[in-house]
């Protein structure tokens, strides 16, 4: 084996960035593989063209570092190589695949960080596959990256700190709010008391911004469930219901989600073992304090490795650096590592209380009619998905994902393995740790067929 | 179905004022902005990117981050391009389904 061979990082959001810097700070030259076309990740993305916004109207409260960390990597690129706009779609061994410029390469490794961050939680709804009707995660790029609201007037849905953030963003830019739509019940929000020991100032902002929302004049509400979107070729409304009673409202874009699902993909190529997290309902990679998996040389960090929010992204990608660096036979500071192992309890602490306050909706699909898609992209519907199971008596994901085609088109299953779990789990009444997992399947986006060899 | 939706789904704040790319959808003249993704082009100008394969229903994308592959629009060359992660560039000429192309 080449005893040389750089450390590689995928992603550069908050986690890969300050994996980077650690590397660098250590000694070693990191190859920084990223999907995007600017570092920063979807929480700090840059726009393509400067259209005049300030690092504080593009990120807000989170401007300061958003600015350090853009600044950090850009210092940082002399000392790195560089590979944005870069799609890594395997793991096979010791060896990257990927896609950059339109072309294939392969990479081999002997030392990985994997920060490849989260996508939004989704579950379905009649109509949620109509135009107008977008992720929260998608409402925020829209208006951070393109400078764009995703409708004249918008209405917001769902659970997570996102829900509030984005309708406020959205005010702010100058549109239109229709109304903020709560899955979960107002009690639910009194949990956020007692997150002030762990962080009150991220408490306090959030909290500002539902008091923001009232005094524009942004209708709040809470415990909602949707039953439908209203119209037939774009949205028109939306209908739901609050108690017993079915309310509509009138408006021309939907943003909703329920919080973030990490991205696996890579992580299960790699061969890491995964334990199933009951408070995320998901399944995770296995791993130490410091983001060390049972696959020798890999190392998670950020959301990729379990939803922590951005200040948990860059401990965590230190963490991974310094984990790295210590197993490859260098001393580290132990005090830091020990601080920083600290520092990401506390962040998982506060997101246990999150968790409460923004909780994933109870027994979403006792009021879904069967008609609804369960899966956008091959456009299965709920009724087949469970009379799939019901036929096949079915009892594990994979079954469920080949005999229904639910989960195998081209998302593979990153918008609907939640629904998935959840009806089968309902639908045979097993706990959802007991249906397995869907595995990842190279390569993990599509491809264009024809790729020309780019080297290693 | 007439391949004219005129009516913009996304709005525009910010970049109004910059360069004009122009594109085509179906021979349809349209005009981006510059330092727009295909899919902010498209959207801001229409109310849709493209017909589903199974029930021809409208689609318009869905996380913007390329994560869902829903937004996938074909080039007339027969490309097919992630629009929420493709940068629009001049003299793109983009085929629907909605005149019988395909």
């Amino acid at each position: 084996m080449n005893d040389t061979l750089p450390p590689v990082i995928v992603g550069a959001g908050p986690a890969g960035i300050c994996a980077a810097k650690t590397l660098v700070a250590a000694g070693l030259r990191p190859i920084v593989i990223d999907e995007g076309f600017r570092a920063g990740g979807q929480i700090y993305r840059r726009p393509f063209v400067d259209d005049g916004r300030s690092a504080t109207d593009l990120y807000g409260s989170e401007a300061a570092k958003a600015t350090r960390l853009h600044r950090e990597f850009d210092g940082l690129l002399p000392s790195i190589d560089y590979m944005p706009q870069a799609l890594v779609w395997n793991i096979a061994g010791n060896e990257l695949h990927l896609m950059a410029d339109g072309k294939h390469h392969q990479i081999g490794f002997q030392n990985l960080i994997l920060s490849t961050g989260a996508t939004d939680r989704i579950l379905p709804f009649p109509g949620w596959t109509l135009p107008g009707v977008y992720t929260l995660g998608a409402a925020q790029t829209a208006l951070k990256v393109q400078g764009c609201t995703i409708g004249r007037n918008v209405v917001f849905l769902g659970s997570g700190p996102l829900l509030y953030l984005v309708a406020w963003q959205y005010v702010k830019a100058g549109g239109n709010v229709a109304a903020v739509l709560d899955t979960a019940p107002f009690s639910a929000k009194l949990n956020l008391l007692s997150a002030f020991r762990f962080d009150p100032r991220l408490v306090l902002i959030g909290m500002s911004y539902a008091a923001r929302l009232v005094s524009r004049g942004v209708k709040i509400r809470y415990n909602v469930r949707p039953t439908r979107v209203d119209g037939s070729q774009y949205v028109e409304g939306l209908s739901f219901k609050s108690g017993t009673k079915v309310h509509s409202i009138a408006c021309d874009a939907i943003a909703y989600g329920f919080a973030l699902r990490p991205e696996t993909q890579l992580a299960d190529l790699s061969g890491c073992t995964f334990r199933f997290d009951d408070r995320d309902r998901t399944w995770l990679p296995v791993t130490d304090e410091a983001g060390r998996t049972s696959s020798q040389g890999v190392y998670l960090a950020g959301d990729g490795s379990g939803i922590a929010g951005a200040d948990a992204a860059e401990i965590s990608g230190e963490l991974a650096a310094l984990a790295l660096i210590q197993d490859s036979g260098t001393t580290v500071d132990p005090g830091r590592m020990s601080a920083l192992v600290k520092a990401r309890r506390r962040k998982a602490g506060l997101r246990d209380i999150l968790e409460k306050a923004f909780p994933f909706p109870d027994n979403w699909f006792d009021q879904i009619p069967g008609y609804t898609k369960l899966c956008r992209c091959e456009e299965v519907t709920v009724s087949t998905v469970i009379d799939t199971i019901n036929g096949g008596e079915l009892r594990e994901l994979n079954r469920l994902k080949a005999l229904s085609r639910s989960g195998m088109g081209r998302c593979q299953g990153r918008m609907c393995s939640a629904a998935m779990a959840e009806v089968l789990s309902a639908t045979q009444h097993l706990k959802l740790a007991d249906i397995g997992r869907l595995r990842a399947q190279a390569p993990v986006k599509p491809l264009p067929l024809l790729l020309q060899e780019g080297g290693s | 179905m007439s391949a004219h939706h005129s009516r913009s789904q996304f709005q525009r704040h910010f970049r109004r004022d910059e360069a004009h790319v122009p594109f085509s959808i179906d021979g349809i003249a349209y005009s981006g902005r510059r330092g727009d993704t295909v899919l902010v082009a498209i959207m801001s100008a229409t109310d849709r990117l493209r017909l589903s394969e199974f029930t021809a229903e409208p689609r318009a994308g869905f996380c913007l981050i390329g994560a869902c592959q829903d937004c996938f629009v074909t080039l007339a060359c027969g490309r097919r391009v992630r629009a929420c992660t493709t940068p629009l560039e001049a003299q793109m000429a983009f085929v629907t389904r909605e005149r019988g192309n395909e």
